[in-house]
């Protein structure tokens, strides 16, 4: 299992593309967003907080995580799929299913980096502060980014080819990152609006990260949607996925 | 003895049976063909054999029963149109897929063997169409098998490329590998079975050596030539070796049986007639598909 994360791992770099992309793109525009002089301001609709305090970061958190879960791996999935790779390693006494855990944990470390990233630069750069409840970060960061993995696996499995997956992952992308406030806050948002976004697999990963960074507890309801959309999703693709 | 038993066979897809009563045993230490046109159930019935598909009735035994994990051990496996991630180098496919296997080869001993040696540090999406093929043959051997079962070993590779393949094929049966070869390539049947399973539509029409099929038809044979002046038929007709004589211009088609080459030059040369651009014609494995099925078997390339 190792030399097959270490193989998967070393494919992965030397397509730096879409590494590049998931990691600089959230950090480049929290640095540089960061810098906008609103951003940096309490503002009143924000309940006293300033838009660098937890809201770009963990918008920027969840652009990563998602450019992973919803193109990345679905391509690489579908890919594999697609040329025969599963197919071939159905032949061995070594189960396709491994390839597809070796993804997960890839694709996790791709995520963790740049979240962490997205802390630790953000920090130095803007004084962004540190998330205030770290167990509570750290659990929320799991669960969101496996309730994406979980939409993203459903989307390679039902992706009629390779090229389509990652597609199909960007058209739910976007109106999904709207629903988390990617664009407007939230709290700008019309009630019926955020509340449907609820629940959407996204906005409430983006909520609790919010909550979790200015050291608050996540609500019950954002936690019992990302644990939902990670069991309906991986439920679901398990039984639709095809290995050929 | 018998390292596979296929009885009776029977997939279907949908409402129809593609694979449709087959049967065969395959021999320890033979390379047995599975020839047919595409669509003939061929790679259906490998895989069946294989462990990757479960038959709808029938029965199939490897090596004695082996089935699951067991049998994915001891049976290598190259399927057509499966690839490798582009960016994966020789080497560490290699290595990679002999992490698969309890027991395995040594990964350098047969990148050398496959003669990719030169290659090992190249990218599976630089390397050129026979590459890949050797590539895939190695990884079907890494785990040292007894028993490789190679599909569509040679389409769309180039005369020399399917020729050095044919090559590394009896080296692996001299080291006492069986093999079994899905093919619809006649000439690569021909040259590298001992024994093959001629199929078409789901069923097994005919099993039998290369040479056995072909004395199957009727052992007619065909001479063409141009005579150097002129020829009266009749000349030709009279021989009892003769059923027919053909012009078409200036040229002149006999079919006959038995030692029709003799008895024709033999009675040009009494009528004073040097034949030109001699050819004798034997039956092929090709005119033995056609005898055995009514169809002709679509060759080389067409996928």
């Amino acid at each position: 299992m190792n030399k097959m994360i270490l193989v998967e791992a070393k494919l992965f770099l030397r397509e730096p593309g879409s590494l590049i992309f998931a990691i600089m793109l959230p950090l480049g525009l929290l640095l540089v967003l960061g810098m906008i002089p609103d951003m940096r301001e309490v503002s009143p609709e924000m309940g006293g907080q300033r838009v660098i305090d937890n809201h770009l970061p963990a918008m920027m958190t969840i652009l990563a995580v998602v450019t992973m879960a919803f193109t990345v791996l679905p391509g690489t999935l579908a890919a594999y799929r697609e040329t025969g790779v599963l197919r071939r390693m159905s032949t061995t006494p070594v189960s396709p299913l491994r390839l597809l855990a070796a993804q997960l944990v890839n694709n996790l470390v791709v995520a963790v980096v740049a979240t962490a990233l997205l802390i630790g630069l953000g920090h130095l750069v803007h004084g962004t502060p540190f998330p205030g409840n770290p167990p509570a970060f750290a659990a929320v960061f799991l669960l969101g980014t496996a309730s994406l993995f979980g939409v993203g696996l459903l989307i390679a499995a039902l992706a009629p080819t390779a090229k389509s997956a990652p597609g199909i992952g960007s058209i739910l992308m976007f109106p999904l990152m709207f629903m988390a406030g990617m664009w407007i806050p939230r709290e700008l948002m019309p009630d019926l609006v955020r509340q449907i976004g609820d629940f959407l697999p996204m906005a409430p990963f983006g909520q609790a990260l919010r909550d979790t960074w200015a050291g608050q507890a996540p609500q019950t309801l954002n936690l019992v949607v990302m644990a939902a959309t990670l069991a309906v999703t991986g439920a679901l693709a398990a039984r639709l996925f095809r290995w050929q | 003895m018998k390292v596979i038993e296929v009885d009776n066979l029977r997939k279907r897809y949908n409402d129809r049976f593609v694979v449709d009563g087959v049967s065969f045993t395959v021999e320890e230490g033979e390379i047995f063909g599975v020839l047919g046109p595409n669509g003939a159930g061929k790679t259906t019935t490998v895989e069946c054999v294989a462990g990757l598909r479960t038959p709808d009735s029938g029965s199939v035994k490897v090596l004695g029963g082996l089935t699951g994990d067991a049998l994915k051990e001891k049976l290598g496996v190259q399927l057509q149109s499966s690839a490798l991630p582009e960016r994966l180098k020789v080497w560490e496919a290699l290595d990679l897929y002999a992490s698969f296997y309890e027991v395995s080869v040594d990964p350098t001993a047969l990148i050398e063997r496959v003669g990719l040696a030169d290659k090992r540090d190249t990218r599976y999406g630089k390397l050129s169409g026979g590459q890949q093929q050797r590539l895939s043959i190695a990884l079907a051997l890494v785990g040292n098998p007894r028993v490789a079962i190679l599909d569509e070993l040679t389409t769309g590779l180039d005369p020399q490329a399917r020729r050095d393949t044919w090559e590394l094929i009896e080296q692996i049966r001299a080291d006492g590998v069986t093999i079994v070869l899905v093919t619809h390539f006649m000439e690569e049947a021909e040259r590298l079975c001992d024994r093959i399973a001629l199929i078409d539509s789901g069923r097994v029409v005919a099993i039998d050596s290369p040479a056995g099929l072909i004395s199957r038809i009727e052992h007619q044979q065909t001479v063409r030539f141009r005579p150097s002046g002129p020829l009266d038929d009749a000349v030709l007709k009279a021989l009892p070796e003769v059923t027919g004589v053909h012009r078409d211009g200036d040229r002149v088609t006999v079919t006959g049986d038995g030692n029709l080459l003799l008895a024709v030059t033999a009675a040009l040369a009494s009528a004073g007639v040097v034949p030109a651009d001699l050819r004798v014609e034997q039956a092929t494995l090709d005119d033995a598909f056609l005898a055995l099925t009514g169809k002709k078997i679509t060759n080389g390339d067409a996928r």
